[in-house]
């Protein structure tokens, strides 16, 4: 019987009619339907009317409410530990804001979805899978996950709790992707910043799973999941951690020659005071190499991908994640109003799509060295 | 990659010269005082149930870049408490308009920091601390705490203000 369960749930498609069709093809009708219930209802049929949903960022109670206030279909957050990866002092959820941020979304017929996307150790298990129960129990609508370890407890433990693959998990091909979705029951997964919009078209042709893409914000050296690079300065890996510069290890000073940046003390960024600051990361960092000092790694430049929102909702982009947990309510409301704007408006009439300049000017001014980019997204030469 | 928002590093402020002239006549300490005593009769009442373990006692400095004028208070667990001078923890340093915009939440801190506009130097695990706490009390909490004239001004301020930004 298992097999042939999980033979109509392996299906590609994970359309309801078809699938449905299988089950009762194969006697196994409830059995089916259940599992079928379990893994696929949400995506195939209550997701089906949605796509191109906003996904905006809540670091706090009031960045919760601006983005439901101002059009986000969902939101997602984090608890106020290493479990997720913004793990900053201040910031984020205790089970009483979580509580009251749920109820308000809800009320609004809105999404909440928790972030449970650093990697947990052996010797400190048990409080991401204690994060996973707080979050079944709390009601979030979805948890986000990196680590398949923590994927496959959360499918056991709470067979009810809808599964995304965070960005973390850095899966960019469409085997991996049906890798987790057949293990474990994902149903939508992130894609990493790395593919260009033909690539990803190709991942969603050959998945069930739901596709969400980054709209705007930071960018980073695009290896989620798998840098490690303020290990070397800070001794804290982003993936356990949670932060990239954790607070402890930044020091801002202003110096006769600029303001100058470090992590842990070493010294990765000196800006002119008529210079752009970026976030004080390693990749984002100003080093000497070979007798010239620039951005070797990295420029500090926001992701904006409003002018490729007609593409994307014709490849039938489940939703756009719009970055930036760390930040105020303000940059929340500002950001969620712009995207909800540019998402009606090509849902309205993906044709005569145009990125208005108010928009792009809004946007530029909350980015992260005042500049954007469409990132990997657009690679004509592919 | 495109260039965008070429926004000058010190917005113009918009607070009247004479005002500016008359707080920057002001000494540091007394004006300091005014001010924790405004914000511990106010806001401290809706700010006193964070969670401030670890802060009591921190010192901060509020440098107000244009007046010019540098504040220094402490953090107590009845409230602020002003001091005259000291090694702080943790600086901010920003014009007077933009601290305005902040307290209204009317700017982004991180947009602000990109822009050189505002200045965290000394514990920035502090500072971002105070932020991230500060942003987690909603804005209409904060209000209520405003005698009823008071915090009726305080809204025309930012719908003002707000309605400047949007045009």
């Amino acid at each position: 019987m298992i097999p042939i369960m999980d033979e109509v749930f392996n299906a590609r498609n994970d359309n309801y009619y078809h699938l449905r069709r299988a089950c009762v093809d194969m006697g196994q009708g409830d059995l089916c339907l259940a599992r079928f219930t379990r893994h696929s209802v949400f995506s195939g049929v209550a997701m089906a009317g949605t796509l191109l949903e906003l996904i905006c960022p809540a670091g706090s109670l009031p960045a919760l409410k601006a983005a439901i206030d101002h059009g986000a279909d969902g939101v997602y957050l984090g608890l106020k530990d290493n479990t997720n990866a913004r793990n900053f002092s201040g910031l984020n959820f205790d089970n009483k804001s979580l509580a009251e941020g749920i109820r308000y979304a809800h009320n609004k017929h809105r999404k909440v979805l928790m972030a449970l996307n650093t990697y947990p150790q052996p010797a400190t298990l048990a409080r991401w899978q204690q994060a996973v129960d707080t979050a079944a129990s709390a009601g979030v609508d979805a948890i986000i996950l990196a680590d398949p370890g923590l994927m496959a407890y959360a499918n056991k433990t709470h067979p009810e709790l809808r599964l995304h693959l965070s960005v973390q998990g850095s899966a960019t091909n469409y085997e991996a992707i049906n890798f987790y979705h057949e293990h474990f029951g994902i149903q939508r997964a992130v894609i990493p910043r790395v593919l260009s919009l033909p690539q990803v078209e190709n991942v969603i042709r050959n998945t069930p799973v739901e596709i969400e893409l980054f709209g705007f914000g930071g960018l980073c050296v695009m290896v989620e999941g798998r840098c490690l690079l303020s290990s070397y300065a800070c001794g804290d890996s982003p993936n356990t951690f949670g932060a990239c510069s954790p607070g402890h290890a930044v020091r801002w000073q202003q110096t006769p020659k600029g303001m100058e940046t470090r992590l842990n003390g070493v010294l990765i960024d000196r800006y002119a005071d008529n210079e752009k600051a970026g976030y004080p990361t390693l990749c984002k960092g100003r080093f000497e190499v070979q007798g010239e000092t620039y951005y070797a790694l990295e420029e500090p430049t926001s992701l904006n991908t409003l002018e490729l929102l007609p593409e994307m909702h014709r490849l039938g982009i489940a939703a756009i994640k719009i970055e930036g947990r760390q930040r105020s309510p303000a940059y929340v409301a500002q950001v969620t109003q712009v995207w909800r704007a540019a998402i009606d408006a090509v849902k309205n009439n993906a044709e005569h799509f145009r990125a208005q300049p108010g928009w792009l000017a809004q946007l530029d001014k909350v980015s992260e060295g005042s500049m954007h980019t469409l990132g990997a997204y657009y690679r004509p030469w592919k | 990659m495109i260039a965008t928002n070429n926004l000058p590093a010190t917005q113009q402020s918009t607070v009247s010269v004479a005002i500016k002239k008359m707080l920057g006549r002001l000494p540091a300490y007394p004006a300091t005082q005014a001010f924790v005593t405004a914000f511990n009769l106010t806001v401290w009442k809706k700010l006193k149930d964070l969670d401030w373990d670890g802060l009591y006692g921190k010192s901060f400095s509020v440098v107000i870049k244009d007046l010019p004028m540098a504040m220094y208070f402490s953090v107590t667990e009845k409230g602020l408490r002003a001091l005259k001078t000291t090694q702080p923890d943790v600086v901010f340093t920003a014009t007077f308009m933009d601290l305005i915009r902040l307290a209204l939440r009317l700017e982004d801190p991180d947009a602000l920091f990109f822009n050189r506009r505002l200045l965290i130097e000394g514990n920035t695990d502090i500072g971002l601390r105070v932020k991230n706490m500060l942003d987690g009390v909603e804005f209409e909490t904060l209000l209520e705490s405003f005698p009823g004239m008071f915090g009726k001004a305080v809204m025309f301020a930012r719908k003002k203000l707000q309605h400047r930004r949007a045009q």
